[in-house]
């Protein structure tokens, strides 16, 4: 039962980040109808800025409780910045052309992105484990958990219903929805879609960056850490349905659990039962799990 | 309908650039051969692309392909480059006959991300497989030719080109055919609209399910090209990074010519061994620009600036035609 126990709680810290990060790449798709590749690497560079500002403010000898509030900001800055230059400067010029063509730009965007990484900071690992004993360590049914894994879980949930409730009970969000469904329709409507993209946009990488960012002290920030970041999000989205923030929610979720159970039962077949859930969600439910079917032109 | 080079004139071309060979240098002659094998398989894209569907995780047969024959030449002892490669493209193709029916009633990016799911459960599991040498994979012995075994390196490398060439050539020559089939044209029917094919009597699926097994075939040939090549395999060749530069390739290309195929490959080697040799830690960058700007400037692929001329000149013919139409009926 403990066993059980542990798996479930395992699975729901890694679900945490995953659900994050997979809400941004679900937000972009259903709004600029793009599976951006290089979400993964908003997330590597969250990371990065966060370890620069623990770093940063440890020389200064601050508390790293003033660390933890400081990485958060810089990153939420910084990349709402990058992602709505990124929108208005390069992807506004390839609207209206193929879905595979936007998939290669923003492949192109992700081969960018990892070699400045490199150039800023280095091919080395970066740590910065200071806001990772802020929380101290906390008993819980006979096993001991570090504070800072259990306190991700009342955040991504806060995040993830402030983004339910933004989309779905404010005129803002009802305005995005409107985008969501026809584009068109909202243009003559009065919306301004341009606006809506950029914000989308940026939005969706603050959230990669951000989840970079709340999970920068638990891990070492190194090149790849990117591409696979971005091949667990993907499998979250098309687990749970493109576009979709509940299907975000459960794909993150399962996949959790699925990492999880698979790192204390057969730690031989991680990435493999992810992968083998995406490809036998997709063979019986093509849409993913919570997305409706939609008519198509003949 | 377009009718392109001679049969001849194309195998002839490939004779020419064979026997080229003799006179490059060899580190040219080993960037060409890798040109050629990923000119392979990015054809394999192009023939799938022209059904509308994209595949991202073509390192799915490329890897079956390599592994194959690696796990063969070891037990075995069969080191002939030609047999090898025939054991590549049929180990790529029995698996992309399994795969095929499956993933043909997909589209669009649903297409492409099950691709690449299935290449990564590969992936994933060879990382894993001790048997297989997990990650760091394994090596495998020199290829040999028809008995012939090269033991200076110029020479083995001048074979390796020599067959790679050959092969490719001889798919690039096949590919030309089936564009101008029956099949070739009804997969570009079923990219513009696959219900109104099903209509027409035609299973869209079908067309699919073909083009996707080609597109399998070629890429375990290419597999077994890079093995020979590295001498080497190792789990890298399923990841998703290796499938897109495959995609990248076709797409600078574009879908249009044959040949833009090979310009193309060659083009993403010289870039990447010249941005390796004076900015080893941006090639990436390089690499990435590169392929905006050919989306954003070249938007139908490097063979639209030979094919555009070809285009122009069909628009009076079929004037004529229709005109000539006009007075029999």
């Amino acid at each position: 039962m403990n066993f059980f126990l542990t798996i479930v709680l395992d699975g729901l810290i890694q679900a945490c980040w995953l659900f994050i990060v997979a809400l941004g790449l679900t937000l972009v798709f259903g709004v600029l109808k793009i599976l951006n590749i290089a979400h993964g690497s908003f997330y590597a560079l969250g990371a990065y800025i966060a370890a620069t500002a623990v770093t940063l403010v440890a020389a200064h000898g601050l508390p790293p409780s003033l660390g933890f509030v400081a990485m958060l900001v810089s990153v939420a800055l910084i990349a709402s910045a990058v992602g709505f230059l990124l929108e208005r400067g390069l992807l506004k010029m390839f609207y209206g052309r193929d879905e595979v063509v936007l998939l290669l730009v923003t492949y192109a965007v992700f081969l960018i992105l990892e070699d400045v990484t490199k150039l800023i900071w280095g091919v080395n690992p970066i740590y910065a484990t200071q806001p990772y004993e802020l929380f101290g360590n906390v008993e819980f049914a006979g096993l001991y958990y570090v504070g800072y894994d259990l306190v991700l879980i009342p955040i991504s949930a806060a995040i993830g219903f402030a983004i339910w409730f933004g989309l779905n009970r404010t005129i803002t969000g009802k305005i995005v929805l409107a985008v969501i469904h026809n584009e068109e329709m909202s243009v003559s409507m009065g919306v301004r879609v341009n606006r809506v993209y950029a914000v989308a946009f940026a939005f969706g990488v603050l959230l990669a960056s951000l989840a970079g960012a709340l999970t920068a002290p638990k891990i070492s920030m190194q090149p790849g850490l990117s591409s696979d970041v971005i091949i667990l999000s993907f499998a979250i989205v098309v687990i749970g349905g493109l576009g979709s923030v509940e299907g975000a929610a459960v794909g993150a979720v399962l996949v959790g659990l699925a990492r999880a159970a698979s790192v204390h039962l057969m730690p031989q077949a991680e990435l493999f039962m992810i992968y083998l859930i995406m490809a036998a969600v997709l063979m019986f439910r093509p849409e993913g799990l919570f997305k409706r079917e939609t008519a198509r032109r003949i | 309908m377009k009718q392109g080079p001679h049969l001849f004139v194309m195998i002839a071309l490939v004779a020419a650039v064979t026997l080229f060979g003799r006179v490059l240098p060899t580190w040219t002659l080993s960037l060409a051969t890798i040109a050629a094998s990923n000119a392979l398989i990015a054809l394999g894209i192009v023939v799938l692309a022209r059904t509308g569907n994209v595949s991202f995780g073509q390192g799915l047969f490329f890897a079956a392909g390599g592994y194959g024959v690696a796990l063969i030449a070891n037990a075995w002892g069969v080191t002939d480059a030609v047999a090898q490669v025939i054991i590549g493209a049929v180990c790529g193709g029995l698996l992309g006959l399994v795969i095929g029916p499956l993933i043909a009633r997909y589209s669009g990016i649903f297409f492409g991300m099950l691709t690449l799911a299935l290449s990564m459960v590969l992936y994933g599991a060879l990382v894993k497989s001790t048997a297989l040498g997990g990650s760091d994979g394994f090596n495998v012995g020199r290829p040999s030719l028809f008995g012939m075994i090269f033991t200076d390196p110029r020479e083995a490398d001048f074979m390796l080109y020599a067959v790679s060439v050959v092969t490719t050539g001889l798919a690039g020559i096949a590919a030309t055919i089936l564009f101008r089939s029956e099949l070739g044209l009804a997969s570009l029917a079923v990219r513009e609209n696959n219900l109104r094919v099903e209509y027409l009597g035609i299973s869209a699926n079908r067309v699919v399910t073909i083009n996707f097994i080609i597109a399998a075939i070629f890429a375990g040939a290419s597999g077994a090209f890079a093995l020979m090549a590295q001498r080497h395999i190792d789990p890298q060749f399923a990841y998703w990074t290796t499938s897109g530069e495959f995609v990248f390739v076709a797409v600078l290309a574009g879908y249009q010519s044959v040949a833009a195929v090979f310009v193309a490959s060659l083009a993403l080697e010289l870039v990447r061994s010249f941005s390796n040799l004076y900015l080893p830690n941006t090639w990436q960058l390089v690499l990435g620009v590169f392929l905006l700007g050919v989306i954003l400037f070249l938007p139908r692929g490097i063979g639209s600036l030979w094919i555009r001329d070809r285009h122009k000149k069909k628009i009076p013919t079929a004037t004529a035609l229709s005109a000539e139409k006009g007075v029999v009926l």
